[in-house]
């Protein structure tokens, strides 16, 4: 019995946004692309805040806002230093983000992801769902040409495989591709679904129409580990989550759901979700390492592209962009090298990582590569300074008969008494340095 | 301790699963004594898969397991979890993720 064994051009593992954005790109070109996800649906196994980033999505697909589904732009940023009965604010809210295309949305990713899917069927590409990939195959020079599944008894075939697998990457891993992550490198965020009315949350957070706010937040509510926390305004529903570095978490003994649980309790949060009805609770790890955890991302006959690549800027909360930015360089390259008839090989897939470079991708992630070894240094960036903003807010502001001189000594005594102003130059310099 | 426990299953309650009856996709290596990472398991998995057994040995029920890959990354060193992708359909299901 003879049988035909088909080959792809190149074959996508995962369907989140790296994945979806590297199978339509490659797809939309004309070349027989193969995806594959282990879920139910594209997006089944799949958890962000979640903040879409116009711009990356709009190099994809340009008019994606006629009918992605969308849930609010927005129209105000805060971030929230807190301790435990007070946050220090800084927002900014602006009519200039009421744009006829607004720059960020919050979306909810299992419904995002599955839209985004269809533009990758519309566009040609065969997307095969409940299949795990769970291995690649490789000829006996080592390169990589295809994949076995579990639900296929022989591998799959292409030019090239794109691990778009996410953080878990365990494809890439136990392909010897790329190590297993480490606990200090990923950080574990759990987060909650709350339903609320339109007319409830627009009043709660100030909002009109379509627009949103995003709240992200930092201090006392991570318990000293390094970690933040998030607020995300749905059109009927609020995300809120909060995530911590998994080495932290592990020396803790903190339970992750209780730490959800006293952040949705604090009386900054607790009233903007009141009476929500609570519809999910979910997990995942976020690749937080930046730059300096990054695996090797390309090879002979494969490419990594999102979360699996470790492409996350941590500092400004971006990861999903990256995701969408990747995957689409991959497709791009890809699709190059086949126009010029060359064979997807380390040499030539170099052009990749040279796209990223050039991109915001890796410029960003060189660009913070000191931070992550800087927070877990220093944990009292995220924990006493908070603290110290609060107690100076608060001496501040308390009109108690006390003359503003004795508060001002008051407050510089209590700085110099909680970090000294040899700590305080330290810091400083030390947080500039890893900046820049 | 019986009522964080009550409250992390109200949580899962709200999730979707199709669970693979008989073929759990996290096994722990048989052992007499946990490592510390193992037994960290206990408190660190958000699904609150893990539990100590009277011999103080760590057991999974992963049929709540949200498969983010906590316990994998927390062991990779001991090598005490073995962790796979449930097959293809089954496992968490995010409706909203």
């Amino acid at each position: 019995m003879a049988t035909v064994q088909e080959r792809f051009d190149a074959i996508v593992v995962g369907a989140g946004p790296a994945g979806n954005a590297a199978a339509y790109t490659m797809a939309k070109a004309g070349l027989k692309v193969l995806q594959l996800e282990r879920g139910e649906y594209p997006g089944s196994k799949n958890v962000q805040g979640a903040i879409l980033y116009a711009d990356a999505l709009e190099k994809i697909i340009p008019d994606f806002r006629e009918d992605a589904p969308l849930e609010r732009h927005v129209i105000e940023q805060r971030i929230w230093m807190m301790d435990d009965s007070s946050h220090t604010g800084m927002h900014y809210r602006s009519e200039d983000f009421n744009e006829e295309k607004p720059n960020r949305y919050t979306i909810i990713r299992a419904q995002f992801d599955r839209w985004f899917s269809s533009q990758v069927r519309e566009a040609g590409g065969i997307v095969l769902c409940e299949t795990t990939v769970t291995e690649l195959v490789k000829d006996t020079k080592g390169n990589v040409i295809g994949v076995l599944t579990d639900r296929h008894g022989g591998p799959l075939l292409a030019d090239v495989v794109v691990m778009a697998e996410g953080v878990n990457g365990l494809v890439g891993q136990r392909s010897g591709l790329r190590d297993e992550l480490k606990p200090d490198n990923v950080a574990l965020a759990v987060k909650e679904m709350h339903f609320l009315p339109q007319e409830v949350i627009e009043s709660r957070f100030n909002l009109k129409g379509d627009a949103g706010v995003v709240i992200e937040a930092m201090g006392t509510i991570t318990k000293g580990m390094t970690g933040t926390g998030f607020l995300y305004t749905n059109k009927e529903s609020v995300s809120i989550g909060i995530g911590c570095i998994v080495s932290d978490m592990s020396k803790s003994g903190i339970k992750p759901y209780n730490l959800l649980d006293s952040f949705k309790s604090h009386p900054s949060i607790a009233p903007l979700i009141a009476g929500s009805e609570v519809k999910e609770y979910v997990a995942h790890l976020i690749p937080e390492g930046g730059f300096r955890a990054m695996p090797e991302i390309y090879g002979n006959g494969w490419i990594v592209a999102g979360d699996a690549a470790h492409l996350v800027n941590a500092v400004h909360r971006e990861g999903s962009n990256l995701a969408m930015t990747s995957g689409r360089l991959a497709g791009e390259t890809i699709v190059w090298l086949k126009r010029r008839r060359e064979p997807c090989t380390s040499v030539n897939l170099a052009e990749y990582k040279k796209r990223l470079e050039d991109s915001f991708v890796l410029k960003d992630m060189r660009k913070y590569q000191k931070i992550p070894a800087l927070l877990h240094g220093n944990r009292q960036l995220l924990d006493l300074y908070p603290r110290m903003m609060s107690g100076i807010a608060q001496t501040w502001l308390r009109v108690d008969g006390k003359a503003k001189t004795a508060k001002e000594s008051e407050i510089f005594k209590s700085v110099r008494k909680q970090r000294g102003l040899a700590g305080l130059v330290a810091d400083g310099l030390r947080f500039a340095r890893a900046w820049r | 301790m019986s009522t964080l426990n009550t409250r992390i299953e109200e949580k899962l309650y709200q999730n979707r699963y199709v669970v693979d009856a008989g073929k759990p996709h996290i096994k722990i290596k048989d052992h007499t004594v946990p490592s510390p990472e193992l037994k960290s398991l206990v408190t660190t998995c958000p699904a609150n898969c893990y539990s100590e057994n009277e011999q103080g040995q760590v057991e999974i029920v992963a049929d709540g397991c949200m498969e983010c890959g906590t316990c994998r990354v927390v062991t990779a060193e001991t090598g005490e979890v073995e962790w796979n992708y449930p097959r293809g359909g089954y496992g968490v299901l995010f409706k909203f993720g």
